[in-house]
């Protein structure tokens, strides 16, 4: 196989057959180069589909408090429920089992000012566990944290474009900045994937806002995160656990659709998941597609290469080349073109690939690529079918007697 | 060197099935020059096949240099002809893309000689036909009659023990023909046996023994004196 006179002579028959040298290389070029770039574009696709809707964690359920809308155990129907600080703890000590970690969120506007800038922005006391909830990034600082909560401090994570609008250029981390007249220091800045609404957000400790509001220990909104290897069905068997346990807790009829309501990001978590898959789906069968289109591009190639060279095989024959031989060298011929076809069409493609980078994000490609495994994985099918392809019209060729090869004008 | 004993062979076309060769006896003798006649259908390039193992016999026996040739398979059948033979082609039958010396050394690779050593001795074959200036052209540069010098010393090159020539001279002109003539008188000269399949009674002629085939039977088998093409050229 790795005769030096072998390779000398078949690397003489394709320096002298150049046409049918480019283009069979071309067409492997080609297959190769059209999968990589459709196999990464399609990965654009889904990245973009990702950014888009698996921003936050996907393993919260929020908890909002309404009115009742029936009356129960005395109380009268049309009263309002409140969350508080005990119902925090109450979760805590009774899902241990499901539960990851959970956060309060207490939401209110302000006008918040620096220096000569201020505008209006919504605030959120929270516990430090909401950066999982949210998936904030921080750029610079810190999130809050337990000494913030335990000390009630007036300290202050602001967003992106918070910091931008108020700070310019300047560091905001360790200024102060003046939030409904009480003054509040900077510990961090976030990026958050959610878009720029999300970016407008600023973060305290929850129990500095309820210390704000004369004291009290009111909460909006709970957040529960479930351990995600729970699925789908624990998520859907804790959301009921928690519902029958708020009522009871807070006094609301079981039948009552009101008082309670639960927004589970599993259900959203399902259907976006789906999409994804089938996001993958097609990116998978474009991919297949263009391989099987490459695979049978090479196959006519190798068999018209076979059929043109027909009657130089039989001269080869009657010259005394077994059939072992002319086997072996259109095999190695045509393994030596994809190889190198194959590698050149994988490497322009990877190129063009980088090239692009985040040029199309208008079109909702973002970051295409392909790993590199399955580029390698791909050129080297081509490259067996390539041989396959090859090998049956080649061992025709060979088993056909000289002397009718030679008759083949 | 050759002979033949009952020789048949036929060919299966559909249903019914043509009987090519009815019986040859032929025994040919080292260093004869031997022309094989007949008009088209005799059976004459069927037998030059079968001699030249491109081609299976049905019955009878074939031993070329007393060695019986048979049950081949394409692999021994290869193996053989590089050893024994050399072929001689009316079409020539070069191989396009490579150039004069590139072919008279095809038949040494598959001997597995070394490229140094077939080089230089395609170079010397390529001499021998007086091609020497012509070594690195192609066929397509070169004329019927180099053409066919270039196959002669391709077939030589290989050092045979037979060389085969079906209608060597059948894609010639006249003048070009005795000088192609000439050159297997010559290498006929030297020792090797030749057989040559034509239907033109000139280069018959030439030859030193002609075998005449009628409808798959030697209807004559004579010694001739042998007509020198050098006179013509």
């Amino acid at each position: 196989m790795f005769s030096q006179d072998r390779w000398q002579e078949i690397f003489e028959t394709i320096r002298k057959n150049k046409l049918r040298t480019i283009l069979s290389g071309f067409t492997v070029s080609l297959g190769i180069f059209i999968f990589v770039v459709l196999f990464g574009l399609g990965n654009g696709l889904k990245n973009s589909f990702k950014e888009f809707f698996l921003d936050d964690a996907t393993n919260t359920i929020s908890i909002f408090a309404g009115k009742t809308s029936k009356p129960y155990k005395g109380f009268k129907a049309d009263r309002r429920i409140e969350f508080d600080n005990s119902d925090l703890e109450d979760i805590k000590i009774n899902f241990p089992f499901f539960l990851e970690y959970i956060t309060p969120r207490i939401s209110r506007g302000a006008v918040v000012k620096y220096k000569n800038e201020y505008d209006n922005y919504t605030t959120r006391g929270v516990a430090p566990s909401h950066q999982f909830a949210e998936n904030t990034i921080i750029m610079e600082g810190r999130f809050i944290n337990t000494l913030d909560i335990n000390s009630n401090r007036k300290h202050a994570v602001i967003g992106r474009l918070v910091a931008q609008d108020l700070f310019d250029d300047e560091n905001p981390v360790g200024q102060f900045i003046d939030m409904g007249g009480i003054a509040f220091k900077v510990v961090g800045v976030f990026q958050d994937d959610g878009g720029d609404n999300e970016e407008r957000f600023i973060y305290i400790p929850y129990t500095t806002r309820q210390q704000i509001e004369k004291g009290n220990d009111k909460v909006d909104q709970i957040i529960v995160a479930f351990k995600p290897q729970l699925g789908r069905s624990g998520a859907v068997a804790f959301e009921k656990k928690l519902r029958k346990f708020l009522k009871e807790k807070k006094s609301i009829a079981p039948s009552d659709p009101n008082g309670l309501f639960f927004r589970n990001l599993t259900d959203a978590l399902e259907q976006n998941q789906q999409f994804a898959n089938v996001l993958q789906i097609i990116v998978t069968f474009v991919g297949l597609g263009t391989l099987i289109a490459g695979i049978i591009g090479i196959s006519n190639i190798m068999v018209f290469v076979v059929k043109e060279r027909t009657k130089e095989l039989g001269i080869r024959k009657a010259l005394g080349a077994t059939p072992k031989s002319v086997i072996q060298m259109i095999l190695q011929e045509s393994i030596l073109i994809t190889t190198i076809s194959g590698y050149v069409g994988m490497i322009v493609a990877v190129l063009l690939l980088k090239n692009i980078g985040d040029g199309l994000e208008d079109y909702f490609i973002k970051n295409p690529y392909v790993d590199l495994s399955v580029a390698l994985f791909a050129t080297l099918i081509l490259i067996i079918f390539g041989g396959i392809a090859g090998y049956i019209p080649a061992k025709r060729a060979a088993s056909v007697k000289p002397i009718i090869a030679l008759r083949d004008e | 060197m050759i002979q033949l004993k009952d020789l048949h062979k036929s060919y299966q076309m559909g249903n019914s099935s043509l009987h090519v060769l009815k019986g040859i006896n032929l025994d040919i003798k080292e260093g004869e020059l031997v022309a094989i006649m007949g008009s088209s259908g005799s059976g004459k390039s069927t037998l030059l096949n079968i001699i030249g193992m491109l081609d299976l016999l049905d019955e009878g026996s074939y031993e070329l240099d007393k060695v019986l040739i048979k049950d081949l398979d394409e692999t021994k059948a290869a193996q053989y002809r590089n050893r024994f033979l050399g072929f001689i082609f009316q079409s020539f039958n070069l191989i396009n893309y490579k150039t004069a010396l590139e072919n008279v050394s095809l038949p040494l690779y598959y001997q597995g000689v070394s490229r140094k050593e077939r080089q230089l001795k395609a170079m010397d074959y390529l001499t021998s036909v007086g091609l020497a200036d012509w070594a690195t052209h192609l066929p397509s540069e070169l004329s019927g009659g180099q053409k066919q010098r270039v196959a002669i010393a391709r077939a030589m090159a290989s050092e045979p023990k037979l060389l085969l020539a079906d209608e060597p001279t059948g894609a010639l002109d006249t003048k070009t023909s005795y000088e192609v003539m000439d050159l297997i008188q010559k290498i006929n000269n030297q020792g090797k046996t030749i057989l040559v399949v034509t239907h033109e009674e000139d280069i018959a002629e030439m030859c030193k023994r002609i075998v005449k085939l009628k409808d798959g039977v030697i209807v004559e088998d004579k010694k001739v004196k042998q007509v020198l093409a050098a006179q013509y050229v």
